[in-house]
């Protein structure tokens, strides 16, 4: 890697001043530490922002309240969050392994790169880094998007993202508040970021409203190697019920588009339903009815089809086989 | 002499016992030093820049910004101008560094200019290019294949594909070397074989080899990967002497996947008849794989199984990936997987027993009792018996795969025992310990036969220093070390009775070792201390040596393994959920080693099965996932309950390091398809392969 300064800032205002000089921001490190090997990123100065107090807040008694530094560990096990917004528990505790969870954090996990293996490759130059061609297009698309591709067809790699958007979260910056699902941005607006954030903004916290209590959440998650993996595609479900059926939901997959994917065919159809194993199944099969795979990918598609059925009927305590 | 027999098993307190590993502690709390581990006083890091292109030509390289880089000590061009790189990951040139950080920084400012060709890297595309394949080698028996094809019970014609995988040892390859004098060196290296690396790198090096020592300790596994020192070795011992320093050179994850040997992957398509019987009748198919830039490629096909009627073309593929190495069983967990699905496609067809066409089809009557045996453990007749009718998410099926390998041991050892005055003693050979318990056989042979505890035995491997032995692959290490270590043993334990016999009043050939005590036979009043006896011992003590005894060992192993799997048919998961593997191992000399070892081969295999393949892109020749991120292997989470049955076929001692890995993949596939009758003919079954095949099917 390039030689960095290291910088201990005690406030969000000296972070932010240290980052506008090519300065790159570090939580857990454990996906920063992957773009400095890699050359992928080569900053003058890093940034420590565990050295700012503050941020560390996990709470899911009342209003969803999880700080950028919160450890995936301790979203996980909060029972409170576990307890109101179970769906964000289940997705931190599907990330990674025991030891990424105690270390990466709810920041650095909304932040992180895709894991797209053309974008990791060094001596591969795609539009991410100023190439001119995506290469997962001709190339080995297995991992790639099915839904808004290009001209970029990476699939955002974030768990926790898709299940704070199914609890309607916001996501605080040192600059600004906005819906979370508005700060993922797809790749035709800007191909080289996949968030809004500006040069020096950090990521400060989100916030779900206490609203979303009494929804029926889960986050399922489709992975090649079960024990320890990256979502081959996952879904977070968030459902109101009255009596025995949905009047309200909110339907976000991961893994398959290069933002976290809100299916408002999913949504629409399940909306004023009672979710039974077959209505469950046709939620995901409008999930995925515009779904464009590409060469490799066409699996995606079914199993997509099927991880949302899995998560609506986890949601609703039903059994899923 | 001349009748030495293996001990008898009623009788040992260690041979043929479950026995820890005697180095087990020292692993687990990190005194046993690992290659990588090795840290010098002065010490250099090396680093290796490669070629970042599958095919193309060096036009010139431009070290002059990395030599005047500060920290930087030797810098070495392992190419030449105008030569051709045939893969990228192949070495153009190295440093040798104050730091690693220092070393990657120095071979990044090195600039290197190519002409870039076009390239194969993947044997489906490179088989269009003829000039990349070799003529077909054509094997054949019986009458034309192509006449039972009409008048068969059941006919098969497929297609299936085995990719290439990985070793992904934990330790890495590598070396750290150390130039003592001009003509004499010292190096640790992470390898299989401490003497084979010591006459190739002195020979390479022009110095006696007896001025080479040669170490390896301890080491994170090789499975047929680390039998040479390798051009990283080679160039690390020119990088210590350029810079007149000691230096460290590991190759990491990226370099370990692109340059480190990987096992062939194997294409083939084939048709294939039985008879309703379950005779196999007819095989005609052609293989197709690739061994890197090199020739040479082939599996033994058809396996196994007796075909009366068979016509096999083998089509050796050129591409412009790394080179292949020996991968644990070289050739046969890919032969198992091709032959074990034909042969179950047909069984299936005919909705026959599995167990008993697999016997029927094949001459091992040893194997024939472990299929009965491996079938009585899974419980067989759980089996699903109409595959494909159940509609759950989670279906459950058994699936079965046999295996044949080798492992006798190979002459050319040297064991010396050496029993002091004081009473201590220690064993020493040159083998080395790839994980399969070496050292831990050494201390338990002579311990046995001197009757002493396991932990009085100082046993000293891993040094070419030590007398000579084989490397170890084809599973010949414990077959070839353990006679010798006996014989060697047994003529110590002579010299000591020479000593006692007038001491008891007996003669030398009345005597026994026996708890800590040399003692008249069966008779302990009659007896003194071992270290009474050592006492008197003449100056010196003994110090004896033994060569190996082609007596004590036999080559020759069959086995069978049934996994049981769980398919989620909703995500194509595939979770293995118990696997019974018989093995015959003749003699085993530490049960407890080789059950594990049958458990390492199962968990590959698993891999095998379930997740391992190396992604070469075809438009850029990289490959794509040359990490421990998306090459994914078997976590301790995807272990099912292994049942490991040892079948003790004979006196004689076998090695068994390979064939346990040969038929877990095969037994695996042929278990989804009893699951949910979906065959899965291109590994590993993931997700994708799962709703691939279903597409297939509907
Ligand atoms: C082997 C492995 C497996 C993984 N598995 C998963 C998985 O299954 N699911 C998953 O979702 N993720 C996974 N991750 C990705 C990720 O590393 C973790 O999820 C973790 O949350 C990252 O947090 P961190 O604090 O370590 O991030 P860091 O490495 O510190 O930061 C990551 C990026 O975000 C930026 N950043 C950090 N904090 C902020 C902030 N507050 N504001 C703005 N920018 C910020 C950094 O500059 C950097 O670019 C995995 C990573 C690895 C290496």
């Amino acid at each position: 890697m390039k030689n960095f300064s290291w910088v201990r800032p005690k406030t969000l205002a000296e972070a932010s001043a240290s980052l506008k000089q090519n300065g790159a921001a570090l939580s857990g490190g454990v996906e920063l530490l992957c773009l400095l090997k890699e050359h992928l990123l080569e900053p003058d100065r890093v940034v420590d922002l565990k050295s700012v107090s503050g941020m560390r807040e996990v709470d899911g008694s009342n209003a969803l309240k999880i700080g950028a530094l919160a450890t995936m560990d301790a979203i996980a096990n909060s029972s409170s969050i576990r307890t109101n917004f179970r769906c964000v528990a289940e997705a931190a505790e599907s990330v990674g392994s025991p030891q990424i969870r105690n270390v990466g954090t709810l920041g650095g996990n909304l932040c992180q790169r895709p894991r797209c293996w053309y974008f990791r490759d060094y001596h591969v130059k795609c539009l991410k880094k100023g190439g001119m061609a995506c290469y997962a297009v001709a190339g080995d698309n297995e991992y790639h998007a099915i839904l808004g591709g290009g001209p970029c067809h990476i699939v955002h790699p974030s768990d926790l993202a898709p299940a704070l958007i199914a609890c309607d979260a916001d996501v605080l910056t040192t600059e600004r508040r906005m819906k979370l699902s508005e700060f993922f941005h797809l790749p035709d607006s800007d191909v080289r970021t996949e968030n809004v954030l500006n040069s020096g903004e950090l990521v400060t916290g989100v916030e779900a409203p206490a609203t979303m209590k009494g929804w029926k959440s889960a986050y399922y998650k489709a992975k090649e190697r079960p024990s320890f993996d990256w979502a081959l595609s996952s879904c977070a479900v968030n459902l109101k019920v009255s009596g025995t059926t949905v009047s309200d939901c909110r339907i976000v997959l991961g893994g398959v588009a290069p933002i976290p994917w809100r299916s408002k065919e999913a949504e629409d159809f399940l909306k004023g339903k009672s979710v039974t194993g077959d209505v469950a199944l046709r939620a995901g099969e409008a999930a995925v009815a515009t779904a464009r795979p590409m060469s490799n990918n066409a699996f995606k598609v079914r199993l997509t089809a099927n991880v949302v059925r899995i998560a609506i009927l986890q949601a609703m305590g039903m059994p899923a086989e | 002499m001349q009748d030495v027999r293996w001990n008898d098993p009623k009788t040992t307190q260690y041979v043929n016992k479950h026995v820890p590993r005697v180095d087990g502690p020292g692993k687990v709390a990190g005194t046993a030093k690992y290659t990588f581990d090795i840290v010098l006083p002065g010490m250099l890091y090396g680093k290796i820049l490669r070629c970042p292109h599958a095919l193309a030509t060096v036009q010139a390289i431009d070290t002059s910004a990395a030599k005047a880089m500060p920290g930087v000590r030797a810098v070495i061009e392992m190419a030449r101008e105008g030569a051709t790189m045939r893969y990228a990951g192949q070495e153009v040139a190295a440093v040798a560094a104050d730091s690693e950080e220092i070393a990657l920084d120095a071979i990044r400012a090195i600039r290197v200019s190519y002409d870039v060709q076009s390239h194969a890297v993947t044997t489906l595309t490179a088989m269009k290019d003829a000039s990349r394949v070799s003529a077909p080698e054509e094997q054949a028996r019986g009458q034309d294949p192509g006449q039972f094809w009409s008048s068969a019970a059941a006919v098969i014609e497929e297609e299936y594909y085995c990719p290439v995988r990985g070793h992904l040892c934990l330790e890495s390859h590598g070396i750290v070397f150390r130039w003592d004098a001009d003509d004499r060196a010292t190096c640790w290296v992470s390898t299989q074989a401490v003497h084979g690396v010591a006459g190739e790198l002195s020979g390479g090096l022009g110095i006696p080899q007896e001025n080479l020592t040669v170490i390896c300790e301890y080491m994170g596994g090789g499975f047929g990967s680390k039998f040479g020192a390798g051009v990283e070795g080679a160039t690390c011992a020119r990088l210590a002497k350029a810079a007149g320093k000691p230096v460290k050179l590991m190759l990491d994850r990226y370099e370990d996947q692109v340059a480190g040997g990987n096992a062939p992957d194997a294409y083939m398509k084939c048709k294939a008849a039985m008879a309703a019987d379950g005779k196999l009748l007819a095989i005609e198919a052609d293989l197709y794989g690739t061994n890197g830039p090199g020739r040479g490629w082939g599996v033994p096909f058809p396996y196994i199984y007796g075909v009366p009627n068979f016509r096999v073309r083998t089509h050796s593929v050129s591409t412009n990936a790394g080179a292949a190495r020996a991968w644990r069983a070289p050739g046969h967990p890919q032969a198992s997987f091709l032959m074990e699905s034909v042969v179950d496609e047909l069984i299936c067809k005919l909705g026959l027993d599995g167990v008993k066409v697999r016997q029927m089809n094949q001459g091992s009557q040893v194997r024939s009792a472990q299929l009965e045996l491996g079938a009585a453990k899974i419980g067989w007749e759980r089996r699903n018996k109409n595959p494909g009718q159940a509609t759950g998410r989670y279906q459950r099926g058994i699936g079965c795969a046999v295996s044949t390998w080798g492992g006798g041991g190979r002459g050319g050892s040297r064991c010396d025992v050496k029993i002091g005055q004081d009473g201590s003693v220690w064993a020493g050979i040159g083998t080395q310990d790839l994980g399969t318990g070496a050292r831990t056989v050494v201390a338990m042979i002579v311990a046995e036969d001197l009757g002493l505890p396991l932990e009085r035995v100082k046993a000293d491997i891993g040094k070419s220093s030590l007398g000579s032995s084989v490397g170890s692959g084809g599973s010949v290490t414990t077959a070839s070390i353990a006679p010798t270590i006996k014989m060697a043993v047994l003529a110590a334990r002579a010299r000591l009775f020479e000593t006692a016999a007038p001491l008891l009043g007996v003669t030398a050939g009345e005597l026994e070792c026996a708890k800590g005590r040399v003692q008249a036979r069966g008779n302990p009043s009659k007896s003194l201390r071992f270290e009474e006896v050592c006492a008197k011992l003449p100056a010196g003590g003994i110090s004896e040596s033994g060569s190996w005894n082609g007596a004590l060992q036999q080559g020759g192993v069959a086995g069978a393994q049934f996994v049981e799997v769980e398919v989620d048919t909703w995500t194509g998961n595939v979770r293995p959920i118990k696997v019974v593997a018989v093995q015959d191992c003749g003699y085993a000399i530490n049960r407890l080693t080789a059950e594990s070892q049958v458990i390492g081969g199962v968990i590959q295999g698993l891999g095998m099965a379930l997740l391992e393949d190396r992604r070469m892109d075809v438009p850029t020749g990289r490959q794509l996932n040359a990490n421990i991120e998306s090459y994914r292997v078997i976590g301790a989470m995807e272990v099912p309950d292994v049942e490991v049955v040892l079948f003790d076929t004979h006196d004689k001692v076998a090695g068994i390091g390979e064939p346990p890995v040969i038929p877990t993949a095969a037994a695996t596939i042929n278990a989804i398809y009893n699951a949910t009758g979906v065959r899965i003919r291109t590994l590993p079954a993931t997700p994708k392969r799962w709703f691939d095949a279903l597409g297939a099917k509907s």
